[in-house]
């Protein structure tokens, strides 16, 4: 087929609404604007540095570590139940799976304050125990809950989609070579779900890490994550040289991982997930 | 005993996925303010929202977005796909880099940076500028929902149509988009069901008033809980439930017509 | 130069460096069944494809009937094309499939019901109009994109390896079918196969290719008796390549003695390649043998055996129907006629 031309009109799309974007964000993050005119500075980049700052991304990767290995712990499991070759209606139970996720993001978040604030569900069944109510939103802990699960789909699924592709054969020829059920998942099983792990933990932490809407309505404002400074800096602030800043740091932590994963998914070609 | 243990850890994951929906379902029913306890059937809060005109003006331009983003960005990236699909190796690696970007990118960022284009472009924040922030996230999924059934088109499919005397055009209108067709609708109703659930982008990109149904949970939900949003949880839920039903009804019969 | 259909005038084609064809000039008559014959990369295909209008060649003109078709796009050619994998359009059924063509060229609908119903008469399919392709087996997939072709009534059928998919029992019925219908038809067909055996039973010429250049062009018959180099004796059927020196002409050497042979008019002293058929080698007894060796492996074969002789250093492929004990001693015999003298390729 000799069809390229019709896709030019997307190529010309990318270029205005991705890439001049991006550019402008590299070039507010590294100029600044005064009577005089533009003049090119690395201030922001620097100010970033300042413990104010790396405390807040500190904080930002802390708690998308914890939830990325919360949704790991919880999820490979899970995975391995859905993926597992007896199980029947599987095609129902990874729908039951991906319902939730379909729902509205903010009316999932808006669900656990329902649940866990002061006279909230939680604290009510918790009265009729006699038990004082306590403190579930608005803090570490609920932010990490909203976290893990908003993600958590998104990582038992690209693990799912490569253990059920793993061929049965291979486990039948371990157990035929004498290895047992946890030697074959050790040394079978979870060297082939890798590609899936390393997707999962992509698909997660990348999320968590850059979210804004969690942490406020979770956390009640006073966890400032690596979003919410960025979100701050342009809707509050008004200081777009550093909020552009912070935000390509955030791109070139992107970039980064879009290379490692890069690797690991090339045999898929993409867009294996969708 | 290992058949147990399995089935007690899936219901508790399900229980853990669908117990804040079920609840906001239930109390969307309670007559109370108060949603510690139960009080009381009612259907008020469902009158209450559809009488509310800021959730109403919000779920038009909800749908509205979502309907003029998902055509238009179907009928972008569906041509955009197959031009992709001829390019090669090399231009081929290049874009679909550059359309990986905006999936994988995070929101904020996306969201910011469209947000400076704009100001640069001195487009007003409305709804126009929703509509174009939509749009272009939206396109990249229905390129991957669509390169996956070139993929599988057997290559001889177009240059037979040719051979009978086929147009490049005619080819393409009659053989080529009704054999990529499943991709085209998969990536019409993804993108779709995106621009519907698309918070954070919205929330950088419009302006005067114009809200989605997303910022406008956003703004009451800061506010503290309504029971308002209790009734809109459960209509989406339930739409979303029916629409997920039909697609897949869809795909199994697609999937046995191609047996 | 009358009944000549095709030309192609010094086409060359390269994809990224590499060239797929050199400076080719060929020409094809009306009416016949010609073959491309080669390995894979050898050129075949891209001819075909040139011919058809898939591809343009970098140089080189395509003549069809004396006018210069080079730059006609393939919807406006008068050729159609057999694929390898069949290309049937999945979405349609197979009257719908068959009809796309006389459809684009606004054939009346009564008239394209009428052509379908015979085409598939002919392909031995009557009454599928209404089935699905997708339900139809390979073979009658096969059928029905031939159907599709011959049903516009081109000059010349292109067919790319179209038996490539089937199984061996079909692939024969199918090579006998095809030709039928080329007697029927009365149309030139291009065919391509890398199978030596599909080329020898079905064409009126066989063009035999190797790395973009044509080796050999000739009747089933003089390529299988009379292969110009030892690519072309060792790519048609079996043969015994040994190293000889030229002595004079209906004499040569090779295997540390001298025979007579029926070929003249290389140089004197000239390094050559011998060519010897291994149905052509007869055992006989060990004193009565030109050459004497030893047999060292016996394989049965279904209509013959294949032994090995090992005899002055070399190992000789026989074929016969009768058996020789391994390890028993035997006396090779060439007729003069069956030792064929090429140019050596190096």
């Amino acid at each position: 087929m000799k069809l390229k031309w019709i896709s030019y009109p997307y190529i010309v799309w990318m270029i205005i609404f991705i890439l001049l974007p991006l550019f402008l964000i590299l070039f507010y993050s590294v100029t600044y604007n005064t009577s005089e005119g533009l003049g090119f500075t690395l201030e922001y980049f620097q100010r970033f540095f300042e413990p104010i700052y790396i405390n807040v991304l500190w904080r930002s990767f802390k708690l998308a570590l914890v939830s990325t290995g919360v949704c790991l712990l919880l999820g490979y499991p899970m995975a391995m139940i859905l993926a597992d070759k007896e199980l029947k209606n599987r095609n129902v139970m990874v729908l039951l799976f991906i319902i939730p996720m379909w729902m509205n993001f903010l009316l999932r978040t808006y669900a656990w304050m329902t649940l866990l604030e002061r006279n909230g569900i939680l604290n009510s069944l918790l009265g009729l125990l006699n038990i004082a109510p306590k403190d579930f939103l608005y803090n570490e802990g609920a932010v990490i809950l909203g976290m893990v699960y908003n993600f958590l789909p998104f990582m038992v699924l690209p693990i799912y989609s490569v253990l059920i592709k793993i061929d049965k054969n291979l486990l039948e020829a371990a157990g035929d070579l004498g290895a047992n059920s946890a030697t074959t998942f050790r040394k079978i099983i979870l060297p082939l779900s890798i590609p899936g792990v390393l997707s999962g933990v992509t698909m997660v932490f990348m999320p968590a890490v850059t979210t804004f809407v969690i942490p406020r309505l979770l956390g009640g404002g006073q966890f400032t994550l690596i979003g919410n400074l960025i979100e701050q800096q342009f809707l509050f602030v008004g200081d777009w040289g550093f909020g552009s800043a912070v935000s390509v740091i955030m791109l070139i932590l992107i970039l980064i991982s879009m290379g490692v994963m890069g690797k690991y998914e090339k045999e898929q070609e993409g867009g294996g997930l969708w | 005993m290992v058949k147990f243990i399995k089935r007690f850890y899936t219901s508790l994951i399900f229980l853990f996925l669908y117990a804040p929906i079920l609840v906001l379902i239930i109390f969307s029913f309670n007559s109370s303010k108060s949603r510690g306890s139960w009080d009381g059937f009612t259907l008020n809060w469902y009158v209450e929202m559809f009488q509310d005109r800021q959730i109403m003006s919000a779920l038009y331009v909800t749908l509205g977005i979502a309907v003029l983003s998902s055509i238009i960005a179907t009928i972008i990236g569906t041509a955009a796909a197959i031009g992709i699909y001829n390019m090669n190796r090399f231009n081929k690696g290049i874009i679909m880099n550059l359309t990986y970007l905006p999936v994988l990118n995070a929101d904020i960022v996306t969201g910011i940076s469209l947000m400076l284009l704009l100001i640069f472009l001195k487009i007003p924040l409305g709804f126009t500028s929703l509509l174009l922030a939509h749009i272009t996230f939206n396109i990249p999924y229905v390129i991957l929902s669509v390169l996956p059934k070139l993929r599988q088109l057997n290559k001889h499919l177009y240059e037979a149509a040719l051979d009978l005397g086929a147009s490049p055009l005619y080819a393409l209108r009659k053989i080529i988009i009704p054999e990529i067709k499943p991709g085209i609708i998969t990536g019409l109703l993804l993108a779709f069901t995106l621009s519907i659930d698309d918070f954070v982008i919205s929330f950088f990109t419009t302006g005067s008033g114009v809200a989605n149904l997303s910022i406008t949970i956003y703004s009451m939900a800061r506010r503290g809980i309504n029971p308002k949003i209790n009734a809109l949880s459960t209509i989406m839920f339930l739409s979303v439930l029916t629409l997920l039903i039909i697609v897949n009804k869809r795909m199994d019969n697609t999937e046995e017509g191609d047996n | 130069m009358e009944d000549q259909i095709i030309n192609l005038v010094n086409i060359s084609k390269s994809y990224g460096g590499s060239e797929a064809l050199k400076n080719m000039n060929l020409y094809i008559r009306k009416n016949e069944f010609l073959t491309l014959l080669g390995p894979s990369g050898c050129g075949k295909t891209t001819t075909l494809r040139i011919i058809g209008g898939f591809e343009t060649p970098n140089s080189g003109r395509v003549l069809f009937e004396g006018k210069d078709i080079t730059d006609v796009p393939p919807h406006k050619r008068r050729v159609n094309t057999v694929f390898q994998k069949y290309a049937l359009f999945p979405h349609m059924n197979v009257a719908e499939n068959i009809a796309f063509g006389l459809k684009i060229k606004g054939i009346a609908d009564s008239d394209i019901k009428e052509k379908v119903k015979k085409v598939l008469e002919l392909v031995n399919l009557a009454g599928y109009e209404k089935r699905s392709v997708n339900s139809l087996s390979g073979g009658q997939q096969q059928r029905i994109a031939i159907a599709r072709a011959i049903v516009n009534e081109p000059e010349v059928l292109l067919l790319d390896e179209p038996l490539g998919a089937l199984d061996l029992k079909l692939r024969k019925d199918m090579q006998f079918e095809l030709k039928k219908i080329q007697q029927h038809l009365g149309i030139t067909f291009i065919y391509v196969t890398h199978d030596q055996e599909e080329a020898l039973t079905m064409s009126d010429t066989i063009v035999v290719m190797k790395d973009g250049l044509i080796q050999q062009i000739g009747t089933p018959e003089d390529i299988y008796n009379e292969p110009k180099n030892s690519f072309v004796a060792d790519f048609i059927g079996e043969s015994n390549i040994v190293k000889g020196k030229y002595i004079e002409d209906f004499k040569v050497a090779f295997a540390d003695n001298i025979f007579d042979c029926v070929d003249t008019g290389f140089g004197v002293g000239e390094e050559v390649d011998i060519v010897i058929r291994p149905e052509d080698i007869k055992l006989v007894d060990i004193a009565e043998g030109m050459l004497k060796g030893k047999v060292t492996s016996v394989t049965f074969k279904g209509v013959h055996y294949e032994m090995i002789i090992h005899s002055m250093g070399i190992d000789w492929m026989v074929h016969s129907t009768s058996m020789e004990q391994v390890d028993s001693p035997v006396g090779i015999k060439i007729s003069p006629d069956d030792i064929h003298i090429m140019k050596r390729v190096i």
